[in-house]
């Protein structure tokens, strides 16, 4: 049934270059959950306001990008940007499109994070003197975060995981797209791709293990 | 400006690959479905025997879809099976979905409070009958929110299989591209129909959901 020789030495000899993609691997991915993060939560504020034309804004943006499968935004920002003249490159387009979608799942996070800090516990901090900014800062991000911080982490990973479409869009220094330039010169598409999928549920456990190390650091009390 | 040379028949392009992403997704999610019950009642009802099923699973989770699609596209030519790559695409899609679905189908099993599984023993019912009547129906209607977004992100999830050679909606958005070069129009109407399938799938889900709770 097997008529093939395997050839791992060649996976391994590549092995430091893939090393140095799943570092950049990770960095996208980030530099895409802050920015997320970030967007998320001025999402989730805009959404709490009183404009409509920013509570349309944000629905929008949250429902296009629960909606769409991530490697049309990725898309869309590489091609689509084409067309006003906006010439993005892949790992730009790729870094936008994760956060895109980040955003959009987070601020949903987000949502379900605030509705479990109680009302009252806004309130008693206004009625303690604290203006609402303080109120936020102090009181409700906090309990925010203990509630949201399991989403995050997964989140995490799955941007990780959405990294692995920018060889769609034709980056080539993630670890997907250095595992697919080794596969092309070297047609060992297993051995490559078997290491590099190694290396992804390593980044990933690794992820999953700092968080819980992080949230018995910081949810002591 | 509002000139297009987007024609009929790329429109009736467009749909056919909609409905090979419909296709994959219902033949992936039964798949998923039927493995991950089996797995997930195992999960949740021997938790200490099936440990190493659950790492198993736990690996199609962590590593990226697209990796999982070459490597099985690869593994496929090296075994020399001879299959399409649409199986190819159904079985790791499939493979994918039964990994979510056993959480999903576990968390519901555990869901259903343990006295009330004893309640109905005392009664007289047996181990199977519990299962069957009792646990079944309520496992179901907590879990059921979870295997719906579970179809909603198989279904996004299928647009990675261009990169294993089959033509689906993206996928021929992108050919048509190649050949109008309007790329925005094209993905626009691409993400319109993802959209749009997304939606009503979420709708109906949602119908299911609130005429099931009226029994409550």
């Amino acid at each position: 049934m097997f008529d093939y020789s395997f050839h791992w030495r060649a996976a391994f000899k590549a092995l430091p270059d893939m090393l140095a993609g799943a570092w950049v691997t990770f960095e996208t991915a980030a530099l895409s959950m802050v920015f997320g993060v970030l967007i998320a939560l001025l999402l989730t504020l805009m959404r709490q306001g009183k404009n409509p034309a920013l509570r349309g804004f944000a629905a929008t943006w949250i429902s296009i990008a629960r909606n769409t499968p991530s490697l049309f935004q990725i898309y869309i920002l590489y091609f689509g940007l084409g067309a006003f003249g906006l010439h993005v490159s892949s790992w730009i387009a790729l870094l936008a499109g994760i956060t895109f979608n980040n955003a959009g799942y987070l601020a949903e996070n987000f949502r379900g994070g605030l509705k479990a800090v109680p009302d009252t516990q806004l309130r008693a901090a206004r009625s303690l003197g604290m203006s609402a900014p303080q109120a936020y800062r102090l009181i409700v991000i906090p309990q925010l975060l203990r509630v949201v911080f399991y989403p995050l982490t997964n989140q995490m990973v799955w941007a990780v995981l959405m990294t692995s479409m920018g060889v769609i869009v034709g980056l080539n220094d993630d670890l997907t797209g250095v595992t697919q330039d080794y596969n092309v010169k070297t047609f060992r598409t297993f051995e490559f791709f078997a290491l590099a999928a190694a290396l992804y549920y390593l980044i990933a456990k690794a992820i999953v293990a700092v968080a819980r190390l992080l949230a018995w650091r910081l949810f002591r009390y | 400006m509002f000139s297009t040379s987007l024609t009929w028949n790329d429109l009736q392009f467009l749909l056919q690959g909609a409905w090979v992403t419909i296709l994959l997704t219902l033949a992936s999610i039964a798949i998923g479905t039927l493995m991950g019950v089996v797995c997930g009642l195992l999960r949740a009802l021997l938790p200490r025997a099936t440990l190493p099923l659950a790492w198993l699973l736990d690996v199609f989770r962590s590593v990226p879809l697209l990796i999982q699609f070459v490597l099985f596209n690869a593994f496929k030519s090296i075994a020399g099976l001879n299959i399409s790559a649409f199986s190819v695409a159904c079985v790791v899609l499939g493979i994918y979905a039964a990994a979510f679905c056993t959480e999903i189908v576990r968390s519901g099993v555990l869901s259903v409070p343990l006295n009330l599984r004893r309640a109905s023993r005392s009664l007289g019912l047996s181990y199977t009958q519990d299962l069957r009547y009792i646990v079944l129906p309520m496992a179901t209607r907590v879990a059921f929110p979870g295997w719906l977004n579970l179809v909603l992100s198989v279904m996004k999830d299928t647009a990675l299989v261009m990169w294993i050679g089959i033509v689906e909606l993206l996928r021929a958005s992108q050919t048509i591209v190649t050949r109008i070069q309007e790329p925005l129009l094209v993905l626009c109407i691409a993400g319109l129909i993802y959209y749009v399938m997304s939606l009503v799938v979420a709708r109906l889900g949602a119908r299911l959901e609130s005429r099931w709770q009226e029994n409550d």
